[in-house]
């Protein structure tokens, strides 16, 4: 509007800067739309890569989400069968979840009702200094350090296993459980908390008669972020699951999830080949599966907001 | 109210509830910490064991003898080269983005297909990334396994975190500033030129130095499209790359010495590892540190 009415007294400005700013305005909305773009692009490239698979007779989707059977280098049995590397990245992602929601809860419950702003901005400081800690650092403590403590602990033979990558996996998630839970307490309203304590609560009737029933859907939409994270991890779970393509019976036996098949594989399937566009299948279910949950998490934090 | 005179004072009700209050402060406590010192106990570990290895020569060493012994300075170098790249692509369109998306875009349906894109980038598996990188940039724009295949890679991936941190950054100035700047006549990209963008350039700085911190610890997106296992470069040599060429990376080295090698002394993985951790947090802190600086110098 205002820029309108100015424009109709005979402007000082030459007609070559309008016209760039004009121009500078359209890479602006360009760069706006880039992430969509981005977002298109990611399905389109891996989507291509992996199609040519559903017209070859060694594969068939039903065997692909279903088989157990994950032989995609054998000369006479080829099977594509992924249904061990859904149940290892589930075993992983449920138990790093039940290890880090209470204590990403616990912590985000703390850190914004508990605690003085001193400690609480420190307490802040270290939690986003723990999400920035690179995943390969991760695996190398689950490969050095969790590896001995669990073969010392457990007895078992082999520290490289679900209970390892699943407390990897927690104390990754656990800041971004932390980050969002926070924000949902904190999205609260002050007059909730002023309610209750007019009414004689102590804190602690305070969270678990008000703030969580409030913050719930919010809290619900920190653990999905965490999931996501959780099943999308790569570096870590590589390292410190044990890479056996296994249906754990114990917390103690080795997996392999989605994502570490195709960190270790593509680089060893030839391009274009069957055992290519498989890890490429494999890419497109996990882009599915996080897509989903991103989206949920999205809709429930909207959610919130509109109420 | 038998205690007529002991209104105010303790009953056992006061006292369970006083109880109780104690109890789960220090029980959540007890899990805030339970975070952050076996963190810290680990830390303090890999600094131990990495001590014997580190060095100036470490860092300016190049691998010898099959890595087996020597230092990281390819892996080094690759990696700066990698984050450069990377947030010379990102930097520019996750900041454009952000202004877009905060002081153009109207409310309505397409930004917030816009936003759950942004979301979604953020939330995408940085493995699948790897394909992306793979199919888009090595193959189909034939720059093949190169630096700037990996660092386009990159910086798709860590493009969320410019958008979101420098959204914060513009949202965060007055309204008014804006609307002043428009009274006397300034257009919208005067104003975003001239106000907006002065008065946030501290946060959007924050959000490049994250950028750098991310892109510098991934592994996954580089593996397969520019990251390679070993190189020899002389020491201390700044031009061993070209963008054409691939590179090592610190987070790959430290991959591959710790599962792809065997028999390297254990030090130089924990070496490598202490070397990448420290640059990734100090790299942090100088953002943490830049956004209190800010805040405390804020004027509004």
């Amino acid at each position: 509007m205002l820029a309108r009415t100015g424009r109709r007294k005979p402007s000082t400005r030459s007609v070559w800067v309008v016209w760039i700013e004009t121009a500078f305005e359209w890479v602006i909305r360009l760069c706006g739309i880039s992430a969509i773009l981005f977002v298109l692009g990611i399905f389109y490239f891996v989507f291509s890569k992996a199609a040519p698979i559903f017209f070859e007779s060694e594969f068939s989707i039903a065997e692909f989400l279903f088989s157990t059977q994950w032989y995609p280098t054998s000369e006479v049995n080829v099977r594509y069968g992924v249904l061990a590397l859904i149940v290892g990245t589930l075993s992983v992602t449920l138990l790093s979840m039940l290890i880090a929601v209470p204590f990403g809860l616990g912590a985000a419950i703390f850190v914004s009702e508990f605690c003085g702003p001193k400690l609480k901005e420190s307490l802040k400081i270290v939690i986003e200094l723990l999400a920035a800690i690179p995943s390969v650092v991760w695996g190398f403590i689950g490969l050095t350090v969790m590896k001995t403590i669990i073969e010392k602990t457990t007895g078992a033979e082999m520290g490289l296993n679900v209970l390892n990558g699943g407390i990897i996996l927690a104390l990754m998630s656990v800041p971004i459980i932390v980050s969002i839970g926070e924000d949902a307490l904190k999205a609260v309203p002050d007059s909730y908390r002023e309610a209750g304590i007019a009414l004689g609560a102590t804190r602690w009737q305070l969270v678990y008669r008000v703030l969580l029933p409030a913050a719930k859907t919010g809290l619900l939409a920190a653990v999905l972020l965490g999931v996501g994270r959780a099943i999308g991890e790569t570096m870590a779970v590589l390292m410190a699951t044990g890479h056996a393509v296994n249906i754990p019976g114990s917390l103690v036996d080795p997996v392999r999830t989605l994502t570490a098949t195709i960190a270790a594989e593509l680089g060893e399937a030839p391009e274009g080949a069957n055992h290519y566009r498989v890890l490429f299948m494999v890419g497109v279910l996990l882009f599915t599966i996080t897509f989903i949950i991103n989206i949920t998490a999205d809709l429930v934090i909207r959610g919130i907001r509109r109420k | 109210m038998e205690s007529g005179p002991t209104l105010f004072g303790e009953t056992a009700l006061t006292r369970r509830k006083q109880r109780t209050e104690a109890v789960a402060k220090h029980v959540f406590f007890a899990m805030a910490l339970a975070m952050i010192i076996p963190l810290a106990l680990i830390i303090g570990y890999l600094v131990v064991k990495a001590w014997p290895a580190l060095s100036i020569d470490f860092l300016l060493d190049p691998p010898l003898r099959g890595m087996k012994a020597g230092g990281i300075w390819p892996a080094l170098l690759g990696t700066i080269y990698l984050v450069i790249v990377s947030l010379a692509v990102a930097a520019p369109i996750g900041v454009l983005a952000a202004v877009y998306l905060n002081e153009y875009a109207k409310d309505n349906w397409f930004n917030r297909v816009i936003n759950l894109a942004v979301i979604n980038l953020a939330g995408v598996p940085s493995i699948v990334h790897a394909l992306f990188g793979l199919g888009a940039f090595v193959l189909a724009a034939k720059f093949g396994k190169s630096i700037i295949a990996a660092s386009l890679t990159l910086a798709v991936m860590t493009l969320p975190v410019i958008i979101a941190s420098t959204r914060e950054a513009l949202a965060a100035v007055p309204r008014p500033f804006r609307e002043a700047c428009w009274n006397v006549g300034a257009t919208r990209w005067q104003t975003i030129q001239s106000v907006v963008l002065p008065n946030s350039i501290s946060g959007i700085l924050t959000g490049i130095i994250l950028q750098v911190s991310r892109a510098a610890g991934e592994t996954a997106p580089i593996m397969f499209t520019g990251a390679l296992f070993f190189k020899a470069v002389e020491r201390g040599d700044l031009f061993a790359y070209s963008l054409t060429d691939q590179c090592m990376a610190l987070s790959m080295h430290l991959y591959v010495i710790s599962t792809q090698v065997p028999g390297v002394p254990e030090a130089l993985p924990y070496a490598t590892a202490v070397v990448l951790l420290g640059a990734v947090l100090l790299v942090n802190i100088t953002a943490i540190s830049l956004r209190i600086h800010m805040r405390a110098r804020k004027k509004w």
